[in-house]
């Protein structure tokens, strides 16, 4: 795909950007500056755990029940669609490591488009819309009066959903720009840009991916396994 | 000069090892489901973290390559995380001493003994 | 612009011409001149805030203004002020212009992504702008719950989303530069080759990339609450005020280290260069650098010790913060040993630098007593804390702002500003500067309150003086505006090195081309490396020229 130039100056390979002395310096640089992305990322999300985290230890009760309204089912599966979401996304990859046409990357990266607009289509479909049908969504209209049994930890499961929304809320909206950055992998690749000695964008989009899996990773202990289910 | 054009494809990880993380990452999202519905007292917190963990090592070693990658990246991950335990550890070392007014501190037993010396 | 017979070479500025070439470059250092438009705009709207709080103050009961509008200025000042000029100011001008240059790169690592974050920016300017037409927001620069979610009725939303734009573009800058720092180096640039300023800015973008997205996720929240009514931090239904305030903090207080370090960077370039000495203690300012950046992260509590934080917790944070200022007084030692014996020359960046050095020190000491558990309970809320922050901020950040400006305009415009004017102007500055904050700190002492805009008459005497040196300080900042403008066209030419300074960005034209160097640099020496005198057999001759 490098074609040598005939006229003695160093070959460019497609995709290479001239601030750079070579591609090897290129996909260093270009891989630090994703996991430092990433970095940022990890504290973004770390706010909203730190306060998770402040207000679980001070709220146990109330989070536990907070916790059980939530149908475990739903988030099992969605942490299973994630992980295959994953493989294929490194799948993805690996087709353009090995020098694979552009017809099996971008298979495996549809497929990975399809499993994440799964998980939230599940998510929208069989929690969220449940979840304001129940009245458990939480702002002026939260159903305190539907569940006298809370008692004195009403507030606290109110508090609780707050952080089950925002925070699978955050998470979905980095799964939308996932699928967004993937689409344009798609056309990318479909343009021919990619090859075993040029794929960084694949890489490094793949590292995004795989990160929001490792938040759900979290999130799904966290919010769905409280207390126990006992 | 040293070649320019040419980058190898970095390192390639079998297709076998990605499927045995893959399930592997399926059965510890099994197992933290299953082990939620035993009562395990207060240890159902720490053990379903730790398979968490545990999935999150898998996750970060083979699927995004740092088993193969240079010390620079582990150290930017390791800080990555590092600065959330300093965000979380000193929040809560004030949310939780808010009331350690109520059960007085060690020093504040010893003071009157002190103060009798004096 | 370049109609002189010297000038035969392209360079970045008349490279391409029109507005798209500036609006769709991804040259670095048009992209820093595109920053410097934007902040100097910026400066122009907090400072304005200022000179109205200023003339309110004059009266104690108020010249000027409502009470209601005082607080909409001082949280104006305050909001525009920090995030949206101290906290770009060095960084994304100087820091864009030269970290390529310093290290010998032809750019940063991303350039498209350092256009997009001076939009970012923009974006997130227009936001604020958007807060303060409409009104602007009340609540200090602070956005303390409950007051901020519940109660207040200002633009809150809005100027926490302009926040938070602004704070990407942060990110993104950050993130340009710890790449390029960490992959760009020329051959033969080493760590420990690298200018001072290099470091400094790679500490400050640690800061960027690890404490900016909290303050994201902080405003936030913050915004969801106020949206939709739901209590993270409302006590009323379980909240914790002092939960906002931690996760703001935590941002906030790296953020003032985002906003002294860079400053820092420069002085460390501007006194070897005007000592024509090699820096004293390399690498220990180098570590004291990174070392301000870690420790800074671990003090945040001490803004919160009479806000209900518990008793422990201040403890901690109070050791802790005595520590921070461990690195920095390093700074400031090293500083002076370099001047020891150097021949040092007084021009106008050089004056900035030395300003930068005296009331660095005493806005740094005056952080010790705000520390101090104990005499912060008395000190918390007053003047006090207002004159130890503008110290800092604008007796260390901004006076090493103009002296970085005046340093480097020669190599950024290819032209010479008239160094009478400069120093006239950064004496004025040091003269207004102390005439308006001194008093300050004689009245938080006495315990006049910040935020106040009402205060008990026997403090009248203290708050004219301030005003009165407000005007002052204004004065020595519009005369460099007027003379470097004018430079710009009718300056003298100024050669590849005015300064006689080292380091390879005076290798370059001035202005540098748009590769910024004609062949690529390979370095082999160390930074600073100024001739030494021939050493005197006789050692105490009288006259003798000594190292």
């Amino acid at each position: 795909m490098s074609e040598l130039a005939a006229h003695g100056a160093h070959a460019h390979p497609p995709g290479f950007a001239h601030q750079f002395e070579d591609m090897a310096q290129q996909k260093e640089a270009g891989t630090l500056g994703m996991w430092a992305f990433l970095v940022t990322e990890i504290l973004f999300f770390g706010g909203m755990f730190t306060a998770y985290i402040i207000y679980r230890s001070l709220h146990l009760p109330g989070f536990i029940t907070g916790s059980h309204l939530l149908v475990v089912k739903f988030g099992a599966i969605n942490t299973a669609v994630l992980i295959c979401s994953s493989l294929t996304m490194a799948l993805a990859i690996r087709s353009a490591q090995t020098g694979k046409g552009r017809g099996t990357i971008i298979f495996w990266l549809i497929l990975t488009m399809i499993l994440g607009a799964t998980f939230l289509g599940l998510k929208f479909a069989f929690e969220w819309s449940k979840d304001y049908a129940e009245h458990i969504v939480p702002g002026a209209y939260f159903g305190f009066q539907y569940h006298p049994s809370w008692g004195a930890n009403a507030p606290y499961v109110q508090m609780f959903m707050c952080f089950y929304f925002f925070m699978t809320g955050l998470h979905a909206l980095h799964m939308v720009v996932g699928l967004g950055i993937l689409a344009v992998l798609v056309g990318m690749t479909a343009a021919n840009k990619f090859s075993s000695q040029y794929y960084t964008p694949l890489e490094i989009s793949g590292l995004y991916w795989h990160f929001v899996d490792i938040v759900w990773i979290f999130l799904f202990p966290l919010l769905y396994l409280i207390g126990g289910r006992y | 000069m040293s070649d320019h054009g040419e980058h190898g494809p970095g390192h390639i990880v079998p297709v076998g090892v990605y499927v045995l993380v893959f399930l592997a990452l399926m059965a510890g999202t099994a197992l933290t489901t299953w082990i939620a519905y035993i009562n395990l007292g207060p240890w159902n917190t720490p053990v379903a973290l730790t398979i968490a963990v545990c999935k999150m090592l898998l996750v970060v070693l083979f699927f995004m390559h740092v088993k193969y990658a240079t010390g620079l990246t582990r150290v930017v991950i390791i800080c990555g995380f590092f600065w959330l335990g300093i965000m979380i550890t000193l929040s809560l070392s004030d949310e939780l001493t808010r009331h350690w007014e109520l059960n007085p501190a060690p020093w504040n037993v010893i003071l009157p003994f002190i103060h009798h010396l004096f | 612009m370049n109609d002189a017979p010297a000038a035969s070479s392209v360079n970045y500025l008349n490279a391409n011409y029109g507005i798209r070439s500036w609006l769709l470059t991804t040259d670095h250092k048009r992209i820093g001149l595109l920053y410097l438009a934007v902040i100097t705009f910026m400066f122009l709207i907090g400072g304005s805030a200022a000179v109205l709080m200023r003339l309110h103050l004059v009266e104690p009961q108020g010249a000027l203004v409502e009470p209601d509008t005082y607080n909409k200025l001082f949280s104006t000042h305050g909001i525009v002020m920090v995030f949206f000029f101290l906290v770009p100011s060095i960084p994304a001008t100087l820091g864009n212009f030269l970290i390529p240059i310093m290290i010998g790169a032809r750019d940063v690592a991303f350039p498209r992504l350092n256009l997009m974050s001076w939009y970012i920016f923009v974006a997130g300017c227009t936001l604020g702008m958007i807060a303060i037409l409409s009104g602007g927001v009340d609540t200090g620069w602070t956005f303390y719950p409950p007051y901020s979610s519940l109660y207040a009725h200002t633009p809150v939303v809005t100027m926490a989303m302009g926040i938070f734009v602004a704070g990407f573009s942060s990110i993104l800058t950050g993130l340009n530069f710890v790449v390029t720092i960490h992959k760009m180096r020329a051959p033969g640039m080493t760590w420990f080759r690298l200018p001072l300023f290099i470091w400094a800015l790679y500490a400050t973008s640690l800061i960027f990339i690890l404490g900016t997205p909290v303050i994201a996720v902080t405003v936030l929240l913050l915004g969801l609450e106020r949206l939709f009514h739901v209590g993270i931090f409302d006590p009323a239904v379980g909240g914790d005020p002092l939960l906002f305030q931690h996760l703001f903090w935590f941002y906030s207080h790296p953020a003032v280290y985002i906003m002294i370090l860079p400053s820092m960077g420069v002085i460390s370039e501007l006194i070897t260069a005007f000592s024509r000495k090699k820096v004293f203690g390399y690498s220990m300012i180098a570590f004291s650098s990174l070392a301000i950046a870690i420790i800074s992260f671990i003090v945040w509590g001490h803004h919160m010790f009479v806000t209900g934080q518990s008793v422990y917790a201040g403890l901690v944070f109070s050791v802790l913060s005595f520590m921070v200022a461990i690195p920095s007084a390093i700074k400031v030692f090293n500083w002076t040993a370099t001047l020891y014996k150097g021949s040092i020359s007084y021009q106008a960046p050089m004056l900035y630098a030395l300003g930068f050095i005296g009331l660095f020190t005493m806005g740094g000491l005056t952080g010790l007593f705000l520390a101090s558990l104990a005499t912060d309970v008395h000190l918390n809320g007053t003047y006090f804390v207002v004159a130890h922050f503008h110290y800092i901020m604008v007796g260390g950040a901004l006076m090493g702002y103009l002296g970085g400006i005046h340093f480097w305009w020669p190599k950024i415009t290819g032209r010479m500003y008239p160094d009478l004017w400069a120093r006239l102007a950064a004496a004025i500055v040091f003269v207004g500067f102390n005439l308006t904050f001194f008093p300050q700190f004689v009245l938080g002492y006495l315990g006049m309150p910040r935020r106040y805009a009402v205060y008990p008459a026997e403090f009248q005497v203290l708050n004219v003086m301030s005003s009165a040196g407000a005007s002052v300080l204004a004065v020595g900042y519009v005369i460099p505006l007027v003379y470097l403008i004018w430079s710009m066209r009718y300056g003298p030419e100024a050669g590849r090195n005015p300064w006689g300074a080292k380091g390879l960005e005076w290798t370059t034209p001035s202005p540098p081309p748009t590769e910024n160097f004609e062949t690529p640099p390979i370095v082999t020496e160390d930074a600073y490396e100024y001739p030494v005198a021939a050493e005197s057999t006789y050692p105490n001759a009288p006259g003798v020229a000594r190292v």
